[in-house]
């Protein structure tokens, strides 16, 4: 009698202590998951990416100058809107990727204006390389072909994007990408930037 | 008896001044405003009047003015400044507004030679010393892909009459001589009249070849 007593005191036990576990796994889980979200978020902010002087002092101003910084309707780009993907699994491998720029931030190799300028061109080829692999994911976020409106574009401008925005009706991917041709439109372009470009395969 | 005196003296100094249109209100004694008056009559325009005196101080209150109607002076204060005629308290009066001008088929040179104005804006363009990004179409390599006119032999001949293969240097800053225009009056009235047949850009680049 007494080792069923026991057996039923011990299920009884492990029945607990199984519960609890789950019940204390799934709220540490979603603490932790919440937490690890949340931290990448800040990390996603412009406020985060001007925090280094490497980024206020150099883009951050050259942005500025730009439409995507001030425009008619007051709608603006922030850093990561163009330079981190906007779904999970992207945003998680660029940032992953984006750890080499905390070991060049720690190295210090582009600390200064003139270093920054010297790697310039480097850095560009980078993003528009980046870029051009994602079909302009992060420009697209907010331009898209299906609700680009030519009769209100110069008429140079809906030459241009009138045989893309066909093949985007079509439902095919569009022959060319947005940073194919729109390159500098937000930062400055490096000296050299044009042979360098059409060297990688990056321009036309 | 100093304070007062100096109060005349520069009350006269403001009448003095071809701006002096306002009216200057001094208290002063008598015997100070006997001394302005004959003062004032050899002015011209100057008049030094006795108000009405204040209570409780029997010194008398004195209405110095000047009406300035001497015509140089007259005409040195109608000129306005960039803020036209609006005290600094007061807004200025807005600006029109008005947009780099766009043409789909260039703007016609006034006199032969003349360097092609913009019909374009170039608001987001940049010369600076890594770059102009003028030449991302008006370039000898992209303007046939981009249809833009492209810059004249002439502008690959240095000062020292070298021929370069690019661009020559005191020709890179585009905008010094091309310049983008506005649908505006002209600040000053200009009479110039061409006189050359005016010619259509295109015609004259071929022209030029």
């Amino acid at each position: 009698m007494m080792q069923i007593k026991n057996l039923k005191s011990c299920q009884r036990m492990a029945g607990f202590f199984i519960k609890s576990t789950l019940l204390i796994g799934i709220v540490i889980g979603i603490i932790l998951w919440g937490g690890f979200n949340w931290t990448l978020e800040l990390t996603n902010t412009e406020q985060f990416c001007i925090s280094c002087h490497e980024m206020e002092e150099n883009v951050y101003q050259e942005l500025q100058e730009t439409v995507h910084w001030s425009n008619r309707t007051g709608v603006r780009a922030t850093c990561p809107d163009c330079h981190v993907p906007k779904d999970w699994s992207h945003k998680i491998i660029r940032k992953i990727q984006a750890s080499n720029e905390i070991f060049h931030k720690l190295m210090g190799t582009i600390d200064t204006p003139k270093k920054f300028e010297e790697h310039r061109l480097e850095l560009a080829l980078h993003e528009w390389k980046r870029m051009k692999d994602s079909n302009s994911r992060e420009c697209r976020n907010c331009h898209q072909f299906k609700s680009m409106d030519l009769e209100k574009q110069d008429e140079r401008s809906a030459k241009r994007h009138d045989p893309h925005v066909w093949e985007a009706m079509d439902g095919k991917t569009p022959s060319k990408t947005c940073i194919d041709c729109h390159k500098g439109i937000a930062h400055h372009l490096a000296k050299g930037w044009e042979e360098a470009a059409k060297k990688a395969g990056l321009q036309d | 008896m100093k304070k007062p005196l100096l109060t005349i003296v520069g009350t006269l100094m403001l009448l003095q001044s071809p701006f002096a249109m306002a009216e200057e209100t001094v208290t002063i004694s008598l015997k100070d405003f006997n001394a302005l008056k004959s003062l004032c009559s050899s002015l011209k325009g100057a008049t030094a009047t006795m108000a009405t005196a204040p209570t409780r101080t029997k010194k008398p209150v004195v209405v110095a003015s000047s009406k300035a109607d001497t015509p140089d002076i007259g005409k040195a204060v109608k000129i306005a400044s960039l803020r036209g005629f609006h005290a600094l308290d007061k807004e200025a009066k807005e600006i029109e507004k008005k947009k780099q001008f766009k043409s789909g088929d260039g703007i016609k040179r006034n006199w032969e030679l003349q360097p092609p104005s913009i019909p374009h804006s170039i608001e987001k363009d940049r010369i600076t010393l890594k770059g102009n990004t003028c030449l991302k179409c008006h370039s000898k390599a992209n303007h046939e892909k981009e249809k833009a006119p492209v810059f004249s032999k002439s502008h690959y001949i240095t000062r020292n009459m070298k021929v370069l293969d690019k661009l020559s240097p005191r020709r890179y800053f585009c905008n010094q001589c091309h310049t983008p225009q506005a649908d505006v009056d002209p600040l000053v009235k200009n009479s110039f009249k061409s006189n050359t047949i005016k010619l259509d850009n295109r015609l004259m680049d071929k022209v030029e070849k």
